[in-house]
């Protein structure tokens, strides 16, 4: 995988995650172009895409748009279900999932993302240990605040 | 005082969100982004993670954060587990190896790979893993590989895929990660599993010697994979009724690297692969997945055939499936294998060519491009059918596409002329404007051809003129047929059809609306235009024609005028001239790069640039060209060239090829004028109009050498031949001597000929003519004269330092290529001539 988006459907980007160095000037336009080529599909065309060199997957989840641009060789179809893995996390996370949760909590979702996939590939393929890690770390988290007092949470 | 502290995240997120318009957006952005630069001034360290978190949410909306960068680095230090969270996931966010400032963070990361947390060594683990640079992963490539040993199931999963990463940054450190790699496959851990064979599988990926030495673990990965298939139900690992669907894609993938090419390997994973193929559950995407891979696998490793056709079944399923993604990549597949399981496919065809009137644009592509793979000649009639049909319904952007496609298929495989003609007039009926421009020519010559529907042809072309003048091709199509075959149309000749009545004033009547109508682009008129010419030696309404010709004489369009203008002196002056420039067009012969054609006629001369499907070329060009070089020489006494009229032009202007064929004899004698295209790669020619002396026939089929330039040193000698497989070319090798005493450099030789002639100048030996007779410069000069044509030469010597005329010019002709009894008297042409530039003078 060499990046995955999230993004309204107004075109308000929610999460970015790069798996391949790109210089910030190309990602904006990246973001901008894939935005609109995805936004103008149509609900009953294919959740796959040729853009530029890339294999675009993507799927929408009530006002979300998940998006990925995978290689050549990945299997588009398990494409699918490695988004769907995501959507699930984040929902048992947050508990029924919306998106005003991953605005306002964007950089848990990221934790959550950078617990599940690393470098594009998943990391654990069970929903519960993935889940349990995050459990940990936060815990961790509040311990420590609740320890120290020059801790302050976000 | 204590200042107050910063607002927090979830506060500004909200305030922000409140925004009513983008400047309101902004204003606020920025008041903010002021505090937290003062805040990191102040060096906070308490509120320094809250602020960058912010400074991250601002950078998702798109504003400038790079001041945040060094502030992540000091997170990332800090031993607070918060802050290192934040400062990891602003370093991801921010920083990358472009950036100096990201090498500041390798010594973080090293003391966080060892930290006493599995979370930080986590953390660590992960920045690195998704974004650590080359050096970052030269330095830390050891930590992550001891990692990689742990016992600790959560550590080793992503020390595996941070391997991955280091691997891909620096290839070099692979061989380290060898024996790590040991007992990877033995873990029950499903995390590690799954990071092990991505591992596993980047490594054979990249190197052959590791994929050898990976091979023995093959009956490994197929025993992990029936036991995930035959397993019960595990909660832990299971999507939709099957057992880690992720693990076992990853598993396919490595399988299909090891098996490749390998005959043993690819029997072994046989039993499995077939297991998998049947018994998955096909009722989810996630069992789809599975079996798509399986696929890949099977069609890219050594299987036996009946594998193979279970794997091209699957596909066909896929075909027939609602879910629109399956069918997507089933399309996919089948495209990359209809070349080597050709039959195979070709028994889905039917559902395939079904997903042509599919509602996706990207299956109809698919649908598109697979149907045009499995077009034979046993079905071309029943897909050419479904073609058309999808010609007519799909979108703008494939017309293109689909009609090329038609146009090759039916070249290749059309059962009947008629056919064939039908398939075409049904393209340009209904796409025509959308076809190439190259499609022109080629029709046209197609139509040229077939020889017995000339008159089918034209009629039904023109029926379709009566219709519908807007389609350009289509236009000049029939145009140029009218021109060539509307003795035929008000005959009533037809044989194939009900002949219709037609008369002489109605087909002028039409061609004359092409002229005019604003439809008409510029070429079509011309087309039109020499349409109408040629009618007049075939038609009686000669005045009509004349009348028509005179008026365009004076047209605001360059071009037509000069058709009009050279039409004309052929009414006035050349009378005598018109039926035999104005003759029925011969048989051309293909030099297609469009596809295979059994009657492709090469050179001979292999040096030829690429011999392009623009037969006809603007004839524009060389005059003006001729009219430049005229200037350039202070102007002669040209008498105005008869250029034989080439009727037709391609839609787009392919100037540079002077083929042959738009300058064919017009003989049109019972043997087809071999044509062998002679591109000229020479850059604009001089064409003087010198008078010289004429040369005599020569009657004898051999042309004896001769000397042609023999001055201050310099002599050239001609020899001739005769081209063996075109005896209407004959090849002149000249041969420069130098007998002075300097080296004669930049030598250039350059000819001069009349339209009529063809001429190729093949690459000289040499540019320098060396003194003393000690070598000598060769080059072969290749000519065409099919109108047999008297041809006078004189050769002109240039120095660089005067471009005057010399008048020590000794003459010399170049002589007959062909027994002629019509030499065109007065038609004074051809020069060759010497451009000599030495350095020495």
């Amino acid at each position: 995988m060499r990046f995955m988006l999230l993004f309204s459907r107004q075109g308000k980007l929610r999460l970015q995650k790069w798996y391949t160095a790109t210089a910030e000037r190309d990602k904006k336009k990246m973001v901008r172009e894939l935005m609109q080529v995805v936004l103008a599909r149509k609900p009953k065309m294919c959740s796959f895409l040729e853009w530029r060199d890339l294999k675009i997957v993507y799927k929408r989840y009530a006002s979300l748009y998940f998006c990925c641009a995978v290689e050549e060789q990945d299997n588009e179809l398990i494409t699918l279900e490695v988004i769907h893995r995501f959507v699930e996390l984040l929902d048992k996370y947050f508990g029924s999932v919306c998106e005003l949760d991953i605005i306002f909590n964007f950089e848990k979702a990221y934790f959550i993302l950078d617990e599940f996939l690393m470098g594009g590939e998943i990391q654990d393929t069970s929903k519960k240990s993935v889940l349990k890690a995050i459990e940990q770390a936060d815990l961790l988290q509040e311990v420590l605040i609740y320890c120290y007092i020059d801790q302050v949470d976000l | 005082m204590r200042m107050p502290a910063p607002i927090r995240l979830r506060e500004l997120i909200r305030t922000i969100r409140t925004a009513r318009t983008q400047a309101e957006e902004r204003e606020m952005i920025q008041k903010e982004c002021a505090a937290i630069r003062s805040s990191f001034r102040e060096e906070d360290n308490t509120y320094r993670c809250r602020n960058v978190a912010k400074l991250l949410y601002m950078h998702m909306l798109g504003y400038p954060a790079h001041f945040g960068q060094l502030e992540c680095l000091k997170l990332i230090a800090s031993q607070k587990f918060t802050d290192k969270r934040i400062g990891y996931l602003g370093a991801m966010l921010l920083l990358d190896e472009r950036q100096d400032v990201h090498l500041l963070m390798t010594n973080c990361i090293k003391n966080d790979l060892n930290h006493s947390t599995q979370y930080v060594q986590g953390l660590a683990l992960c920045t690195l893993g998704c974004m650590g640079s080359s050096e970052m992963c030269r330095d830390l490539a050891g930590e992550v590989e001891k990692l990689l040993k742990t016992s600790n199931s959560y550590l080793r999963k992503k020390a595996a895929l941070c391997a991955v990463h280091v691997i891909r940054k620096v290839p070099e450190l692979m061989e380290m990660f060898l024996p790590a790699t040991k007992n990877l496959l033995s873990e029950k851990n499903h995390g590690v599993l799954h990071t092990s064979v991505v591992l596993l599988t980047e490594m054979c990926e990249r190197s052959p010697d590791m994929l050898s030495h990976f091979r023995k673990l093959v009956p490994q990965l197929v025993r992990i994979l029936k036991n995930l298939i035959m397993s019960g139900y595990s909660p832990e690992h299971d999507v939709s009724g099957i057992s880690d669907p992720f693990l076992q894609v990853r598993i396919l993938r490595l399988l299909r690297i090891l098996g490749k090419g390998d005959d043993d390997s690819s029997e072994a994973m046989n039993d499995i692969l077939a297991q998998v193929a049947t018994n998955t559950e096909t009722s989810k995407n996630v069992g789809n997945a599975i079996l798509y891979e399986t696929v890949l696998t099977i069609m890219d490793i050594k299987s036996e055939s009946g594998l193979r056709v279970l794997a091209i079944n699957i596909l066909g399923r896929f075909l027939l499936n609602n879910d629109k993604n399956i069918r997507y990549v089933a399309l996919t597949s089948l495209l990359k294998t209809v070349q080597t399981d050709h039959n195979a496919v070709q028994r889905h065809r039917s559902t395939i060519v079904d997903c042509l009137k599919d509602l996706d644009v990207s299956i109809k592509r698919r649908a598109m491009e697979l149907s045009f793979a499995l077009v034979n000649g046993n079905n071309i009639r029943g897909m050419m059918k479904e073609l058309l049909y999808f010609l007519d319904s799909c979108d703008p952007d494939f017309k293109a596409d689909c009609a090329s496609g038609i146009f090759l298929a039916a070249e290749k495989y059309a059962p009947s002329k008629r056919w064939h003609i039908d398939t075409i007039m049904r393209v340009l009926t209904t796409a025509g404007s959308y076809v190439r421009d190259d499609s022109v020519p080629n029709l046209i010559q197609l139509i040229t051809n077939s020889v017995e529907m000339h008159a089918y042809t034209v009629q039904r072309l023109y029926k379709a003129l009566l219709d519908d003048i807007s389609q350009q091709p289509l236009v000049q199509v029939a145009s140029w047929c009218i021109g060539e075959y509307g003795d035929l149309l008000v005959s009533g000749q037809c044989e194939e059809e009900e002949p219709i009545q037609v008369s002489e004033d109605e087909v002028l009547d039409v061609l004359e609306g092409l002229l005019v109508s604003n439809l008409s682009t510029p070429v079509t008129r011309g087309y039109s235009l020499t349409a109408i010419m040629k009618l007049s030696t075939r038609f009686s309404s000669l005045n009509r024609i004349k009348k028509v010709v005179s008026i365009y004489g004076s047209s605001i369009d360059v071009e037509l005028q000069q058709r009009a203008v050279e039409y004309n002196a052929l009414f006035k002056k050349y009378d005598h001239m018109r039926p035999a420039l104005l003759e029925r067009m011969p048989i051309m012969e293909k030099t297609a790069t469009n596809g295979p054609s059994e009657t492709v006629q090469t050179n001979g001369e292999t040096d030829s640039t690429i011999l392009d499907t623009k037969h006809l070329p603007s004839i524009s060009q060389p005059a003006s060209q001729a009219n430049d070089l005229l200037d350039l020489l202070g102007g002669n006494d040209v008498v105005p060239i008869i250029q034989t009229t080439v009727p037709t032009k391609p839609a787009s202007a392919g100037g540079e090829l002077l083929d042959l064929l738009g300058d064919l004899s017009l003989t049109g004698g019972p043997t087809p004028t071999p044509a062998s295209s002679v591109p000229m790669s020479q850059p604009p020619f001089l064409l003087d109009g010198l008078t010289s002396q004429p040369l005599f026939n020569d009657i004898a089929a051999v042309i004896p050498p001769m000397t042609a330039y023999n001055k201050n040193g310099l002599i050239i000698e001609f020899t001739f031949e005769r081209s063996n497989p075109n005896p209407n070319i004959a090849v002149i090798t000249i041969h420069a001597t130098n007998s002075t005493e300097a080296d004669m450099t930049e030598f250039v030789f350059q000819a001069a000929v009349p339209k009529t002639f063809q001429l190729q100048l093949l690459s000289p030996s040499s540019n320098v003519v060396p003194a003393f007779n000690q070598g000598s410069v060769t080059q072969v000069i290749r000519v065409l004269n099919p109108q047999k044509v008297r041809c006078y030469c004189e050769p002109r010597t240039h120095s660089a330092s005067y471009r005057s005329r010399s008048s020590e010019i000794s003459p010399f002709v170049l002589k007959h290529l062909q027994k002629s009894d019509e030499c065109l008297s007065g038609a004074k042409l051809n020069i060759a001539k010497l451009k000599l530039r030495a350095a020495s003078h």
